[in-house]
């Protein structure tokens, strides 16, 4: 398809009335109603509103004029930018410099410091050092000293405070690198890690833990004794319990600290039948149930 | 790669004697084999961008070479940064890679408050 400003006879800088006024001309001379049978003048028509179209539009003809779609308002494979090369490997050709290695020992000091222990400058604070810990559930949740040996051979002793959660940072005062001429030390901060435990899960001050039971435990009651945090604790099941019942142990979550009350650990309970037991498939033989019960109920197609 | 006389002939509105200049100046660092110059694809790029810049934006080519080298400078500095990103998306963990996506869009005040409120100074007795 030709250049609609070609088509419509008008330069590229052409104003909105210039555009109008010249496709208004051509149009009355091509109209296909002022030239009956005339395929030339359909065919000429044609194109003349296609062109008007395309730059009546001012979105489309500065889509056009930028070359993001062609005449016929189709989108134009982007040419290729110098950005898309110099971006890239290839723009290492116009680099500073041959061989230079794009990173300099400033540019990583820079960005990454202490990490790289950078000395401080004279007279200023010590830099502040960044070290990881990795500790287990219940270190994390009732609180644990742990030994830190730093890589110049110091060891620390790092205290976790109890509800110490995944990913928090403890800051110890002066223990990171060294102040000069009288200025304070920086500081040593500890990200730590909470590894998962088996069957604890924390959810904030809560623990939450799935809690097997045995049939008659479920349906009778019982007084069994359940894992906490903090050590086992008794505790009652209700008669006529399920799976999916939810207990709570008050208090037995992470423990209180720093001014924060202890959580709870809430036990949901999960029915497990055990090995065959010709009495019990006797027994469920035999068995009518008082209130016979579809529990799939709700999943029924249309209910 | 191309030769210059395809570019020339590619590449309209672009005069061989302009082009011999700009490969001159070192604007353009096609590489030369025999008697003839022989361009890479960043190197077309080039022509054409220097050629938009002189034509189009009516960036004279006195001012040309302060340009250029700006350019250069920034591109430079993207090719790091995207060298930085391609490191940290293969090796920082994803948590660690959504904490920063995280502060950099909110800014240096979310980093400060968050500090402020998971760092607390750890007491008792610290050995050495």
């Amino acid at each position: 398809m030709e250049d609609p400003y070609k088509t419509l006879g008008v330069a590229r800088d052409a104003s909105q009335d210039d555009i109008r006024r010249a496709y208004r001309n051509l149009a009355k001379r091509h109209h296909p109603d002022l030239n009956p049978g005339n395929a030339k003048a359909e065919e000429r028509f044609k194109e003349l509103s296609a062109a008007n179209a395309l730059l009546s539009d001012p979105v489309k003809r500065g889509q056009f004029d930028r070359g993001e779609i062609d005449a016929a308002g189709q989108p134009r494979a982007p040419r290729p930018s110098y950005r898309d090369y110099a971006e890239g490997e290839p723009g290492r050709r116009y680099g500073p410099g041959p061989h230079s290695a794009a990173w300099s020992a400033d540019d990583l000091r820079d960005m990454f410091g202490a990490m790289f222990g950078q000395k401080s400058r004279p007279g200023g604070r010590g830099a502040d050092e960044h070290y990881a810990l990795t500790t287990g559930f219940l270190d994390a949740v009732n609180g644990a000293t742990r030994r830190l040996t730093l890589p110049d051979g110091r060891t620390l002793d790092v205290k976790i405070p109890p509800g110490t959660a995944d990913g928090q940072t403890l800051r110890l005062r002066g223990q990171g690198g060294k102040g000069s001429h009288g200025a304070p030390d920086g500081d040593a901060l500890i990200d730590i890690h909470v590894l998962p435990h088996r069957f604890f899960k924390r959810d904030g001050r809560d623990i939450r833990l799935e809690l097997p039971v045995t049939l008659p435990e479920a349906v009778l009651g019982a007084s069994i004794e359940v894992p906490t945090p903090g050590g086992p604790v008794r505790m009652r099941i209700p008669p006529h319990s399920d799976s999916g019942t939810e207990l709570r142990l008050r208090g037995r979550g992470v423990p209180a600290h720093g001014g924060q009350a202890a959580g709870d650990l809430f036990a949901t309970l999960r029915v497990v039948v055990g090995a065959p037991d010709a009495a019990l498939e006797g027994f469920l033989r035999a068995w009518k149930p008082e209130h016979p019960a579809n529990p799939r109920h709700a999943m029924e197609a249309g209910s | 790669m191309i030769t210059i006389d395809i570019l020339v002939t590619q590449m309209t509105g672009l005069q061989r004697q302009d082009l011999e200049r700009w490969i001159a100046n070192e604007w353009v660092r096609a590489d030369r084999r025999a008697d003839d110059y022989v361009f890479q694809e960043i190197d077309v790029a080039r022509v054409r961008l220097i050629k938009e810049l002189r034509d189009e934006m009516q960036v004279g080519e006195e001012a040309l070479p302060v340009v250029l080298s700006l350019l250069d400078q920034l591109y430079e500095q993207r090719r790091r940064m995207r060298e930085l990103c391609d490191l940290l998306r293969r090796i920082a963990p994803e948590e660690m890679r959504e904490t920063l996506a995280r502060y950099l869009e909110e800014g240096a005040a979310a980093v400060r408050a968050d500090e402020a409120a998971s760092i607390r100074p750890v007491p008792g007795p610290i050995r050495r």
